[in-house]
């Protein structure tokens, strides 16, 4: 099957491009590096189904970071490619596709960003770039489709032309008089964004502005999160779901084997979801009436940071704070992609140029980052004994962050490198690719975790009747009970935390703790062990023994965080 | 801190929306290679958008390109200062 490539710099609306060309669902952000790995699409061609590839972003052919080295690594096998160049940073975008244009593959330019060059004052002569580049330039806008048409219809005009020059100062000396041909640049006015961007560019003004973005976000993530909880999901579950479950319970006698492992223990006759604790019961609960209503809210808020352009902002704000973590600023942005799910967290850890630096964020990420399934249970039972207790574990897990990082910036051998990012403008994002993006996640979170979630809870019903709880937590008892003060029975808890947290707290719900024992567990839970996906790719991006290093400084962290807690509250 | 037309500084030395030329870079290859592929190498005007407190990163802008460089390396960014602004004296 033919492969088109699309390649490009980042922050050149390429995922969007991608996402007209194949009318498919995919993710398209604003900030660089959400595209390692890669997504494909299919284009139907005349007769033919062709694959379109979106390539991650890259500013040249000569790799820096591994998300660039997988873009060179593709090209290899590509049939023809897109260049996406961003027609109001002509320059800097030519230099890739003036190194494009000497490997011996078809190129065909899209001139994207088209509609943004008139309010900068920018006039480009697309005839003449195409002349002097000898291969198709086409305007297009990627967000509205314009131009996607012409440039499919001149796909078959691809070619590799006859490039003359020979090293990069031969290189730049051609861009140069390629942009003096080509472009001419006319005054034009700030508009009201961009003065916005200069704000948030000063630093006390930044400052404000993070503080005023994170507190809405949080805010709303909440609003929004509670809001579907109350209004849908919990009315949803009440007059649907429960009174089938009541038929079925009614029809298994109301105990007995089966009963047990599909409905639970019925609390005073009646199905309690958070405490019963069956395959259809609770199972069916927590992934879907009390985790998905945050997932959506939270990757709904994090679409429009993403698509906003406000995280690399972000970014350069935290830098200070991050290379006292022996990471920098840009290491932020896997973290915050932890906090929807570590998995994702992790994997964006590729963005950073050094092992160090990967190993350092990995391991913050699963110690002090509660992915949005911990979060919205802890939220539901820390919660019902007040906020501040949902403060004290964030508060805790927030310092272990800082003290992790800090000890492993000193405890690491190697350096970290500073941040370079390009800041792209302010944009608004289009409600289409929010609501995509949104669907994906949310897609992927009921496929990745609604089997798990069911595996885990029949599995635990099974080893319950089995007895073997009782034997594991008379081992663990004493440093449960002795240094953390909690009763042996959440040891359960916190073996099933390896497979799912959101279940592991959700167990804690039925053995009566007291708010202490509660915020321990909690912390304790959130802190000690990566769940298993997490875990597997933690191993994949880490390999075994950084993996084992990382585990280790888990587990005593949980210890010596829990034990505090322990003491002083 | 006095600076004139014509005189060379790092760049994390400018004053905040002055505008200098990039004469060279001090620093590797790997350094060099990370910069260009950001458009930013010798010849190039940029303008100075900001700085952070605490040795944070510095804001410039290359064409119409917002970039933010560490402190370190904004100091290894040698630049000919192509304007001279009085204003802006005071801003650092």
């Amino acid at each position: 099957m033919m492969r088109i490539l699309l390649v490009g710099n980042p922050n050149v609306g390429k995922s969007a491009l991608f996402s007209r060309i194949t009318g498919t669902h995919i993710i398209a952000s604003n900030y660089p590096g959400t595209t390692v790995g890669f997504t494909k699409g299919f284009l139907k061609l005349g007769e033919d189904q062709v694959q379109v590839i979106d390539v991650p972003g890259t500013y040249t052919l000569e790799p820096i970071s591994k998300a660039e080295e997988v873009a060179v690594e593709m090209l290899k096998d590509g049939d023809l490619v897109i260049d996406v160049v961003d027609a109001t940073n002509l320059e800097r975008n030519l230099n890739l596709t003036l190194q494009l244009l000497k490997r011996q593959i078809p190129v065909i330019v899209a001139l994207n960003m088209w509609d943004d060059t008139r309010h900068r004052g920018i006039n480009i002569n697309v005839g003449k770039l195409e002349e002097l580049l000898g291969v198709p330039v086409v305007p297009t806008v990627g967000v509205t489709g314009q131009g996607i048409k012409e440039l499919v219809r001149r796909f078959p005009e691809a070619s590799v032309p006859e490039t003359t020059y020979s090293g990069s100062d031969e290189r730049w000396a051609r861009i140069g008089d390629i942009v003096k041909q080509v472009q001419s640049l006319s005054h034009h006015h700030h508009t009201w964004y961009e003065h916005l961007e200069d704000a948030s560019n000063d630093h006390i003004g930044g400052i404000f502005i993070a503080l005023l973005v994170l507190s809405a976000s949080f805010w709303f993530i909440r609003f929004v999160g509670e809001g579907i909880i109350s209004y849908i999901a919990e009315p949803l579950f009440e007059w649907l779901w429960t009174p089938l479950l009541m038929k079925l319970s009614l029809v298994l006698d109301s105990g007995g084997f089966w009963h047990n492992i599909l409905i639970g223990k019925l609390i005073n006759g009646q199905i309690d979801y958070s405490q019963s604790f069956g395959l259809l019961s609770t199972g069916f609960y927590i992934p879907l009436g009390a985790v998905l209503p945050y997932i959506v809210s939270f990757y709904l808020v994090l679409g429009m940071l993403e698509d906003v352009g406000y995280l690399p902002r972000l970014a350069i704000l935290m830098d200070t704070l991050m290379h006292k973590l022996g990471l920098h600023g840009y290491a932020i942005i896997p973290t915050i992609l932890g906090f929807g799910c570590n998995v994702p967290g992790i994997m964006a850890t590729r963005i950073l140029e050094s092992r160090r630096e990967r190993f350092i964020a990995a391991t913050l990420i699963s110690i002090g980052i509660p992915c949005a399934a911990l979060q919205a249970m802890i939220i539901g039972l820390v919660g019902q004994h007040g906020g501040q207790y949902v403060a004290m574990v964030y508060g805790s897990l927030f310092v272990s962050w800082l003290i992790i990082g800090f000890i492993l910036n000193h405890a690491v051998r190697g350096f970290s490198p500073e941040i370079l990012v390009e800041i792209p403008p302010y944009r608004l994002p289009l409600l289409r690719i929010i609501a995509e993006k949104l669907w994906l996640r949310v897609h992927g979170f009921i496929k990745e975790a609604l089997p798990v979630v069911l595996g885990t809870v029949l599995v635990i019903n099974i080893l319950y009747a089995m007895g073997i709880f009782n034997s594991i937590a008379n081992v663990a008892a004493p440093v449960l009970t002795n240094l953390l003060g909690l009763p042996k029975e959440t040891i359960v808890a916190l073996v099933v935390g390896f497979l799912r947290k959101d279940v592991a707290i959700g167990m804690l719900a039925p053995l009566a703790l007291t708010t202490k024992q509660l915020v321990i567990s909690s912390t304790v839970l959130a802190m000690f062990f990566p769940c298993a996906a997490t875990f597997v790719i933690l191993a994949r991006e880490l390999g075994a023994r950084d993996t084992l290093k990382a585990a280790g400084i888990m587990i005593a962290a949980a210890l010596a965080m829990g034990g505090l807690q322990n003491l002083i509250l | 801190m006095a600076m004139y037309p014509g005189e060379q500084i790092p760049l994390r030395q400018m004053n905040i929306g002055q505008t200098g030329t990039v004469i060279k870079i001090l620093g590797g290859r790997g350094l060099m290679l990370r910069l260009e592929a950001l458009d930013i190498r010798p010849g190039k005007k940029v303008t100075k958008i900001s700085s952070t407190f605490l040795r944070g990163p510095v804001t410039l802008r290359v064409d119409n390109t917002q970039v933010a460089v560490g402190f370190g390396m904004a100091n290894k960014i040698i630049v000919k200062i192509d304007q001279f602004l009085p204003g802006n004296f005071a801003g650092r």
